[in-house]
C-alpha cells in the first residue's frame, strides 16, 4: 500500500494535475451553486474536455474535482436560498436555511466546509483502506436486498418524520413513488401512465420536481409574507464556530464519515439516502432537548448531512474502482468516460493501472483542502446573495428555477409543469405535508422498482421475501418502523388519558 | 373539515383513479410473451395503489390526529398577504414558459425579470434595467457559449 500510495503522489502533484483538481473544484463550485444543475449535469457536460485530455488519471482527477466542488457548491445554495440543485443536499437545507435565517448564514457556511472536509478526507483514508474489502460486502447484496435497502430508507424518512405526520409522510412517499411510474418503464419499455402526452413519455423531470417542491414555494411565501432577511447589511458576523460547537459537532462528524462512506459504498444508496439517513440518525440519538432545535437551525442537523454526503460521494468510488460496476447515476457518467479513455475499471485497474487508482484517492485528499482553502475565505463573499433586495433576489429565484428545469430537458413544457406542481406544493406546504418525502420517493421510485423487478423475474414470483432472510429481515424492519411511531403515541395517549381521568 | 383532509380526500381520488388504470387499463392489451413473465408493467403500480389508499383513508378518517401548530403562513387569511403580487408572478412565470422559445431568450428573460421586479413594486428604472440587461447577457452567454446548451436568443423573425 506504502508503495502505491508513492505512486499516487507522484502521479497527483505533477503541475498538470494539480492544476486539474484545482480548477474542477472551483468548476464544480459555481456551477454546482446555480440550483438545478446537479453533479451529473456538470460532469456530463465535462466529459468532452475530460476525453479530449487523453490521459485517464488526469480526466479521472479533473472529473473528481468537478464532483466535490458540485456537491459543496450545491450545499451553500441550499443553506442561502433553501434551493437545493442536488439531490443529495436536501437534507442539508432543513437547518442549514434556518440559520441563515437567523443571520447565522456565515457559520452555516463555514460549518458545512468543514463538516464536508471531514467527511471526504476521512472517506478517502476509508476508500483507500477498505476498498478491497468492501468489494466482498458490496457482491453480497443483490437486487432483493437493494429493493429491501430502499423500502427500508423510505419507511425511516416516514417514521422520523414526526408525531401525528407518519401517515402524511407515508402519503407523500407513495405520491412520489407514484410519479417516478409515470412515463417509459424499465420493464419492456412500455410508457405508463402518460395519458397520450408525449412530452410525458420520459416520465418528469427530476429537478423540475425538486424545483417545484423546494425553491418554488419558499419563493412563493417570500412574497406572500415579506420577512426581514437577517444580515442584509452585506456583513456575515460571526464566521468562526466556538470550541464548544466544535466539540458538538465532532462526534457527528466522526460518526457520519463511517455511516455515510458505507451507505456510499453500496450501489443505489449514495450521497442522498447516506444524507437523509445521517440526519435522521443524528436527530433520533441527540438528546431530547438538541432534538427540538432540529429543523430550527441545528448545527448538528447542518453538520450530520454534510459530512455524510461527502463521505458518500467517496464511497460510491468504491464499486466503480473495485467493481466496475457504477452506484450512482454519477460515477456511471464517470465509467462511460474511463471506458471512453480505454480503461476498464474492475478488480484488475488495481493490478493493471495502479498509478490510476491511486492518483484518484491522492487527489480526493488535494481536492477537499482545496475546497477548504479556497472556500472559507471566500464565504463572506457567497453569502452576499442575502445582501440583495427582495426586490431582485425574488425574480432571479424564480428565473433560476425555470432555467434550471429548462435546462434539464430544453423543453417548454417542463416550464408549465414546474409551475404547475409548484402551485400544488405551496398547498401541501400550507397544510402542513412534508415535500422532502415526495421528492425522495422520487428519486428511488425507478431503481426500486427495477430491483423489485429483477428479483420476481429471479425467483418467478414473490418468493424471494422468505427465501433470502437479509430481505426479510430488512422488510420486518422497515415494518417495525412504520408501526412503531404510531404505536407509541397511541400509548402514550391512553397513559395521559388515564392520569387525567384519575385526576 | 381541516385544508390537510380537504387535500386528503384530493389525493385519495388520484391514488383511486391512478388504481384504476393500473388494475383494469392497463393489462388487457400485454402482448402474450409478457404475460408469462412473473411481473407486469402494472404489478409494481398495483401495490402502489393500495398503499396510496390506506395512507389517504388513514388522514381522511382522522385516525391520525397531528396537533395544531403555528403555521408560517394561516391559509383561512390568504387575503391578508400579498395575494395579488404573489399570483401576478405565477401567471408571469406562465407567460414566459410560453414565449420562451416564439420571443427568443434574451427579450423573454430581461422582460421576465424587468416585470417581476416592477411587480414587487421596484420603480428604480436606473436601477432595474441595467442589472436584468446585464444580468440576461450574462446567463445566456455563461449556458450558450460555456456549457453549449443551444438556447435561442433573438426572436425567430429577426433570425435568431
Amino acid at each position: 500500500m506504502l508503495e502505491g500510495l508513492l505512486i499516487g503522489l507522484q502521479t497527483a502533484f505533477s503541475v498538470q494535475n494539480l492544476l486539474m483538481v484545482i480548477g474542477g473544484c472551483l468548476i464544480g463550485t459555481f456551477i454546482g451553486m446555480l440550483p438545478g444543475l446537479g453533479p451529473m449535469s456538470i460532469i456530463a457536460i465535462m466529459i468532452p474536455v475530460a476525453i479530449s485530455m487523453g490521459d485517464p488519471s488526469a480526466a479521472l482527477i479533473l472529473l473528481a474535482g468537478v464532483y466535490y466542488g458540485a456537491i459543496f457548491g450545491g450545499s451553500t445554495s441550499s443553506i442561502l436560498l433553501n434551493a437545493p440543485g442536488v439531490a443529495g443536499t436536501v437534507a442539508s437545507s432543513f437547518d442549514g436555511y434556518p440559520m441563515a435565517q437567523q443571520g447565522k448564514a456565515g457559520k452555516a457556511l463555514t460549518i458545512a466546509a468543514i463538516a464536508s472536509f471531514a467527511g471526504g478526507t476521512i472517506g478517502a483514508i476509508l476508500l483507500m483502506v477498505f476498498a478491497p474489502a468492501l468489494s466482498s460486502v458490496a457482491l453480497l447484496f443483490h437486487s432483493a436486498e437493494y429493493f429491501a435497502l430502499m423500502v427500508v430508507g423510505l419507511s425511516a424518512i416516514a417514521a422520523f418524520a414526526g408525531t401525528g405526520q407518519v401517515a402524511k409522510a407515508m402519503i407523500m412517499t407513495v405520491l412520489g413513488l407514484i410519479m417516478a411510474t409515470v412515463g417509459e418503464g424499465a420493464l419492456f419499455n412500455l410508457p405508463r401512465f402518460t395519458m397520450g402526452i408525449m412530452d410525458l413519455q420520459s416520465g418528469f423531470g427530476f429537478i423540475t420536481l425538486a424545483m417545484a417542491m423546494f425553491a418554488l414555494p419558499e419563493a412563493l411565501f417570500l412574497v406572500l409574507k415579506p420577512k426581514d432577511l437577517k444580515g442584509d447589511d452585506g456583513e456575515i458576523k460571526d464566521l468562526r464556530i466556538t470550541g464548544a460547537e466544535a466539540r458538538a459537532i465532532a462526534p457527528v462528524i466522526g460518526r457520519q464519515s463511517l455511516q455515510g462512506f458505507f451507505i456510499g459504498v453500496l450501489p443505489g444508496a449514495g450521497a442522498t439516502i447516506a444524507s437523509f439517513l445521517g440526519y435522521a440518525v443524528e436527530r433520533n440519538i441527540a438528546p431530547k432537548e438538541e432534538q427540538e432545535e432540529f429543523g430550527k437551525g441545528s448545527i448538528k442537523g447542518l453538520a450530520a448531512p454534510e459530512t455524510a454526503n461527502n463521505a458518500a460521494c467517496t464511497g460510491s468510488f468504491v464499486p466503480l474502482l473495485t467493481l466496475g460496476i457504477p452506484g450512482s447515476g454519477t460515477t456511471a457518467i464517470l465509467l462511460g468516460a474511463l471506458i471512453a479513455l480505454n480503461v476498464t475499471p474492475g478488480p484488475r485497474l488495481m493490478i493493471d493501472e495502479p498509478q490510476i487508482f491511486w492518483a484518484v484517492i491522492m487527489s480526493m485528499f488535494i481536492g477537499n483542502l482545496v475546497l477548504l482553502i479556497l472556500n472559507l475565505p471566500l464565504i463572506p463573499y457567497i453569502a452576499k446573495v442575502l445582501a440583495v433586495p427582495r426586490n431582485y433576489l425574488i425574480p432571479f429565484i424564480l428565473f433560476f428555477t425555470l432555467m434550471g428545469a429548462y435546462i434539464g430537458q430544453n423543453n417548454a413544457t417542463e416550464l408549465l409543469l414546474l409551475v404547475g406542481f409548484g402551485i400544488c406544493a405551496t398547498a401541501l406546504k400550507f397544510a402542513d405535508y412534508p415535500l422532502a418525502p415526495l421528492l425522495i420517493g422520487f428519486i428511488l421510485g425507478g431503481m426500486m422498482e427495477d430491483n423489485f423487478a429483477r428479483s420476481m423475474q429471479l425467483y418467478d414470483g414473490i418468493g424471494f421475501i422468505w427465501q433470502r432472510p437479509m430481505t426479510l429481515g430488512l422488510l420486518v424492519i422497515a415494518a417495525i418502523l412504520v408501526v412503531l411511531p404510531s404505536y407509541r403515541a397511541r400509548r402514550a395517549k391512553y397513559r395521559a388519558g388515564g392520569v387525567a381521568e384519575g385526576d | 373539515m381541516a385544508l390537510d383532509r380537504w387535500i386528503a380526500l384530493v389525493l385519495l381520488g388520484i391514488c383511486l383513479a391512478y388504481g384504476y388504470a393500473a388494475w383494469f387499463t392497463m393489462d388487457g392489451n400485454l402482448a402474450p410473451f409478457m404475460k408469462r413473465n412473473p411481473i407486469w408493467p402494472s404489478t409494481f403500480p398495483k401495490v402502489l395503489s393500495i398503499l396510496g389508499i390506506i395512507a389517504c383513508s388513514i388522514i381522511l378518517l382522522g385516525f391520525e390526529k397531528a396537533e395544531a401548530k403555528e403555521a408560517d403562513i394561516d391559509y383561512r387569511r390568504l387575503g391578508d398577504y400579498h395575494l395579488g403580487q404573489a399570483l401576478m408572478l405565477l401567471a408571469l412565470m406562465v407567460v414566459y414558459a410560453l414565449c420562451l422559445r416564439p420571443m427568443g431568450f434574451l427579450v423573454s428573460t430581461s422582460t421576465f425579470l424587468i416585470i417581476g421586479a416592477y411587480i414587487l413594486g421596484e420603480r428604480k428604472w436606473h436601477i432595474m434595467l441595467p442589472v436584468s440587461l446585464i444580468a440576461t447577457i450574462v446567463v445566456w452567454y455563461l449556458v450558450q457559449q460555456v456549457l453549449g446548451i443551444y438556447m435561442r436568443p433573438l426572436p425567430g423573425f429577426l433570425g435568431g
